[in-house]
């Protein structure tokens, strides 16, 4: 029993970054109608980043992981740029070709720069293990959980409450509508990139202390992600979450209760049920993609 | 006997071979004419896929790896001889295409994409992991070289002949099957999969059937590798060499026969070719198919046909 709950703790820690990953495939579904083979890309460089800058130039933390999120996301804005907007026929099949063809650029370039070593950083702050009902959790879990939580809150905020946030819902539901309202959806598209990439680095700072850090860490990271936005209804904020929380702690209790070789395999056997026999996630009742 | 001009390739493609097999000293050389014929294959196969009916794969490498480590398994556990092996990885790979391609080519698009991402995942991980039959990670060993009767294809130039007939087979075939019946219910598909059922064209029995035997041009390349290189490992069948397979499709055109002869010479060399690639082979990986795609979205042969036909009617 004891074991179980650290199983789901520890998968708990794992399902928040899922989910902030999913969280970033949603957004850009919504808007765009893409998904971006490139997501987990943007992990790595956030964790690599925040490699570069905290552990390797000690750049004080809080600045450092500003930096590092605002450095990605100028990267997500190049990516939308040159590479999604220049494109003159939007086939799925050329879009899907063009980001895994960017996620193996990124990676290929992370290695140039990075090399092939593995990085590790220590936890954010030193505080000891909080003990919940047994199961121990880490004080970089707790930072994880909260800044997961936090920041996909501030995300339904934002879409609710603020006009940019409107907008770029209105966009999602209808561009031409968007666009014959005064809403300039070429920008909101681009937001939406901005955005994703963010929501990437964000994850890839967050779990750079809990992982081994190198170029390669990415497109796992974010196939998981994507199996997680699945999970909960691609394009819906609550049900990234749930699917993220959801598949890390599935994995968990996979590897704990049978053996560390499976753990990969289960969210792509998640993923292919989800496609087979219920496209729309766990949480739609009906095949609805929207917020 | 008068012979069509669209015909004459069928002379000049085998003379082309034949010659090179007698000219071609340097072993290294027809080892890398061998690896292209074995990508030839693999972008035949997933060429009908993505270029004809337009259903994307990620996970090609999947097929390639069954039918290697199928053939692995019965001639090195079962001592079976590799001729018997061929038709089981053959059939086992179309029996894995059948199962998963029923519920797979159901979805288009994106999900497509990563259903059959997933997929190939999924095979790669049962490669890495069940390591009583395949090795695990370290790798298979000890796959014998082919005989056929006193003509042993361990050397070099023997192996060479073995892929390119093979190769020759499968781009005849490939060509016959393009410009049948089918093969337009097929690029129909390509078009408008709506459009191509109104017409009376079942295309869910006709995507599986392509997805099928696309899967067997994979496995048949996997045969020839594994017994060509005697050593398998997963990381021969991984994400990146589904992606690779894609390139070479991409790059060579898409719904275009020889435009994978094309794209996988051009691959195959092009590493061979960069002595320092190894390091950059991801980035000019990743450079190359977008800037492919967005520039020429029919791939290089296609795209510089349409650019050649344009300038042509644009003096006239």
């Amino acid at each position: 029993m004891q074991e179980i709950l650290q199983y789901v703790v520890s998968g708990l820690t794992i399902g928040a970054i899922y989910a902030v990953i999913a969280v970033g495939f949603s957004m850009l579904f919504n808007s765009t109608e893409l998904i971006n083979f490139a997501q987990g890309e943007f992990v790595m460089l956030g964790a690599m980043g925040l490699v570069t800058l905290w552990g390797v130039f000690h750049i004080p933390l809080v600045l450092a992981l500003l930096l590092t999120v605002a450095g990605v996301s100028v990267i997500g804005f190049l990516f939308e740029r040159l590479a999604i907007r220049t494109v003159r026929n939007p086939h799925p099949i050329v879009l899907i070709i063009i980001t895994v063809g960017a996620s193996i650029f990124f990676r290929g370039l992370s290695m140039l720069i990075w090399g092939k070593d593995a990085y590790s950083l220590p936890p954010f702050t030193d505080t000891p293990p909080l003990d919940v009902f047994g199961a121990k959790l880490l004080s970089q879990s707790i930072w994880i959980l909260c800044i997961s939580l936090v920041l996909v809150a501030g995300l339904y905020f934002f879409y609710k409450k603020t006009l940019t946030g409107k907008a770029m819902q209105a966009c999602a539901i209808n561009k031409k509508a968007a666009c014959l309202t005064g809403i300039p959806a070429e920008r909101m598209v681009l937001l939406a990139f901005i955005l994703s990439a963010a929501m990437g680095a964000v994850a890839g700072v967050i779990i750079s202390p809990i992982t081994m850090c190198s170029y390669d860490m990415g497109t796992m990271l974010g196939l998981k992600g994507f199996c997680a936005a699945m999970l909960g209804g691609l394009g819906s904020l609550w049900g990234s979450l749930i699917g993220g929380f959801l598949l890390g702690v599935l994995e968990s209790l996979g590897v704990g209760l049978f053996t560390s070789g499976v753990k990969d395999a289960i969210a792509f056997i998640i993923l292919l049920l989800i496609l087979y026999f219920r496209p729309g996630g766990i949480i739609s009742a009906k095949s609805v993609r929207r917020f | 006997m008068a012979i069509a001009p669209h015909r004459i390739i069928y002379l000049i493609f085998p003379s082309i071979i034949i010659l090179a097999g007698l000219f071609v000293q340097n072993s290294y050389y027809l080892q890398v004419l061998t690896f292209i014929g074995i990508n030839t294959l693999l972008a035949l196969g997933l060429n009908l896929l993505m270029g004809y009916a337009g259903q994307i794969s990620l996970g090609h490498a999947a097929f390639y790896g069954i039918g290697a480590y199928t053939t692995a398994v019965l001639t090195v556990h079962y001592g079976l001889s590799p001729w018997a092996a061929l038709p089981c990885a053959l059939a086992v790979s179309a029996l894995v295409a059948l199962i998963v391609g029923f519920p797979t080519l159901k979805l288009t698009g994106y999900y497509l994409g990563m259903g059959t991402l997933g997929f190939g995942m999924i095979v790669h991980i049962v490669f890495r992991e069940w390591s009583d039959l395949t090795g695990g990670a370290s790798g298979f060993i000890g796959i014998p070289p082919l005989d056929l009767g006193p003509i042993s294809f361990s050397s070099g130039r023997n192996y060479f002949y073995l892929v390119w007939a093979i190769v020759m087979m499968c781009l005849v075939v490939s060509n016959r099957l393009i410009n049948s019946r089918v093969g337009r219910a097929l690029r129909s598909i390509h078009d408008s999969e709506i459009a191509a059922g109104a017409m009376g064209i079942n295309t869910m029995s006709l995507k599986i059937r392509v997805f099928v035997l696309s899967a067997v041009f994979s496995a048949l390349a996997g045969f020839l590798y594994a017994h060509f290189v005697m050593f398998i490992s997963p990381g021969s069948f991984d994400f990146l060499v589904s992606i690779r397979i894609v390139t070479m499709v991409v790059i060579g055109g898409m719904a275009s026969i020889w435009g994978a002869l094309f794209g996988a010479t051009l691959l195959t060399l092009l590493p061979e070719w960069l002595h320092a690639f190894s390091e950059f082979e991801m980035v000019v990986y990743g450079l190359i198919l977008m800037v492919v795609m967005i520039l020429l979205p029919q791939g290089l042969t296609r795209g510089v046909l349409d650019i050649y036909e344009k300038s042509k009617t644009r003096n006239r």
